[in-house]
């Protein structure tokens, strides 16, 4: 059986920086529960002689040359942007006031 | 009901070639289709206001006696999760409502240069997360077949675009089944490539190892054309495989007119054969191997133990990936912003991701968080990965067995909206036949195998090994062409339900 409990909904949601309503945490803590259970059951086969497959085909060290290349324009780069100044992302606050 | 709307792409291709018809016509015909039916079906999030005027430019080049694309001037709809120039791209999701991006995806600027007219972004499941398209956050898609029932999913919009005579043509996309399950619900075809042999650059990453991108129609030919123009390598992507591929199209034309199947080995999976697959599509898969080796097919049984393991290893590399990959919905260089007065940066992340994200991506993203905890990191996401090289493995015996595995595409027909909407493990089971391909990379594809109960559709998958593509579509397009034979050619076409399809979906409601 998982561990799961609401205190670690709300951890969790904290480090993916998701706000959940209190219902939310309530119904994600149930069916995380649930979904941990039917899926835990990867390490039954999972023995030590086996190695992990981390991409169905294996390529390394996939470089381009270092030649300049196309970019965005500022103007392409901030279109899409909820606020900028022309000539960066504007954000609120990064450090809050007991920081 | 128009004839444009019904040619395959290949039939319409072969009209422009020929002057019959022009792109303009063609391109007009399906707009106006979706104008008139797409209030009932949902297909589309999208429509591109300029298709005809694009068009017109296409045929204008082709009057001027310039060389063209086979597919030159050939409508085509393009899913959500692909970024377009100058169209909004929304995955499905709140999150990007409104987003135009400042650059194409590669497999759209291929389209382009082959002078295809771009009909509009089809709906999706958000950010390709479900198996209904019941969780795009802009409403569901309905089945063409009926509209109470789901069109599958995520690619649920392509399919059922495809299926409605919306576009001859669509790309998808598929991390577990997004193409294939689709297709199978709907009665048309679709590809998943093998992994790396279309280019990823441009599409909105959901599971990074998984995702590939791949063509839907109503006929193998016409997604042997499309992946023709969609495929080989692009340095943009950096799984993208350095190789020269065949020509599908030559095979799919081959493989249709030989209806000869003598010495060709096909591999019934023991694990995909039974449990959980509904019987009015085990009827109809029976029926499709008495097809087969009727037309001098061999069929054997194959076994791959680990396959009964692959949905578990699924929901955990996956949600651990998107978990990664949606990390960048921060609220500072695009999409939604939540503002949150006097508060930090972390705050208006924490409120936007909260307000943008539907219930299932909420549900995947903690879930990837929870499996790449430490402590937890190699129990779940280790022991995922190891099963990766087990079906590697079962496959790769398997096929030193058999050429091309078989399978039902989907295990049930489609079903009822709402019916495992709140269910996230009964959703996740419908992916039970065609995730194992996306975890070992190799290409699948599903064509259509005739009506289950209630005359809905069933569809038949073909698998092949890494980088064998060409399999699918020589043995699928023989296997088309001896089942079209059952009910008088392509499936889709034969769909009663499109006749109705003038009134609105809800009863007298004419929106």
């Amino acid at each position: 059986m998982s561990d799961i409990t609401r205190e670690s909904v709300e951890h969790l949601a904290s480090l993916a920086r998701i706000s959940l309503s209190e219902d939310e945490v309530e119904t994600i803590t149930t069916e995380l529960k649930q979904i941990v259970d039917a899926i835990a059951k990867v390490s039954e086969v999972a023995t030590d002689d086996v190695p992990a497959t981390s991409h169905p085909v294996p390529l390394t060290n996939v470089m381009r040359d270092d030649e300049p290349g196309e970019t965005l324009t500022h103007e392409e780069a901030f279109a899409g942007a909820p606020a900028h100044d022309g000539e960066r992302f504007r954000v609120s606050a990064i450090l809050g006031e007991e920081q | 009901m128009n004839q444009l709307i019904s040619l395959s792409a290949a039939e319409l291709a072969e009209r422009l070639r020929a002057g019959d018809v022009s792109s303009e016509e063609a391109t007009r015909a399906h707009i106006d289709r979706i104008a008139a039916v797409d209030e009932r079906y949902g297909a589309y999030l999208h429509v591109n206001a300029s298709a005809t005027e694009q068009a017109r430019a296409i045929d204008e080049r082709r009057a001027a006696g310039e060389q063209l694309h086979d597919l030159a001037g050939v409508p085509v709809a393009i899913k959500d999760v692909l970024t377009t120039k100058g169209m909004p791209s929304t995955s499905g999701s709140k999150m990007l409502e409104g987003w135009v991006p400042p650059y194409d995806a590669t497999v759209v600027a291929r389209l382009k240069a082959a002078g295809m007219v771009a009909l509009g972004k089809t709906n999706m499941d958000e950010f390709a997360m479900g198996s209904s398209t019941e969780y795009s956050a802009f409403g569901p898609t309905r089945n063409p077949w009926d509209v109470d029932r789901v069109p599958g999913g995520s690619g649920g919009g392509s399919a059922a675009a495809v299926a409605a005579l919306e576009a001859p043509i669509a790309l998808g996309s598929d991390t577990g089944g997004s193409i294939r399950q689709p297709a199978a619900v709907t009665g048309t075809v679709g590809v998943k490539p093998t992994y790396g042999g279309v280019s990823r650059y441009g599409a909105i990453a959901l599971a990074s190892s998984l995702d590939q991108i791949g063509p839907v129609s109503r006929t193998v030919l016409d997604s042997a054309l499309l992946h023709d123009v969609i495929g080989g390598h692009d340095p943009r992507d950096a799984t993208s495989l350095e190789r020269e591929w065949p020509s599908f199209a030559a095979a799919a034309k081959r493989g249709g007119a030989s209806g000869d199947l003598s010495g060709v080995r096909f591999g019934i999976v023991k694990e995909l054969d039974s449990e959980g697959i509904a019987s009015d599509v085990q009827a109809r898969f029976r029926e499709a191997v008495a097809a087969i080796e009727a037309a001098g097919g061999e069929v054997i049984k194959v076994t791959a133990p680990s396959f009964t393991y692959a949905v578990a290893a699924y929901y955990l590399i996956l949600p651990s990936e998107a978990s990664s990959n949606l990390a960048r919905f921060d609220s500072v260089r695009y999409g939604l912003r939540v503002e949150e007065p006097g508060q930090t940066v972390e705050r208006v992340m924490a409120a936007t991701r909260g307000a943008g994200f539907g219930p299932e991506v909420k549900r995947r993203i903690i879930l990837g968080t929870y499996a790449l905890s430490a402590g937890y990191y190699d129990a779940y996401y280790g022991s995922a990965q190891k099963v990766r090289t087990l079906i590697q493995r079962d496959l790769e015996r398997a096929f030193s067995e058999a050429d091309v595995l078989i399978s039902p595409a989907a295990p049930t027909t489609a079903f009822k909206f709402g019916e495992k909407v709140d269910d996230p493990l009964a959703m996740y089971a419908s992916d039970l036949t065609t995730i194992a391909a996306n975890l070992a990379g190799t290409p699948g594809m599903s064509i259509p195998m005739g009506l289950g109960d209630g005359g809905l559709p069933t569809g038949l998958q073909l698998m092949a090994p890494m980088f064998e593509d060409e399999r699918l579509y020589r043995y699928g397009a023989t296997i088309e062409a001896l089942l079209n034979q059952n009910w008088g050619g392509a499936l889709a076409l034969q769909n009663a339900a499109l006749a109705e399809d003038r009134q609105p979906a809800q009863e007298g409601t004419d929106r």
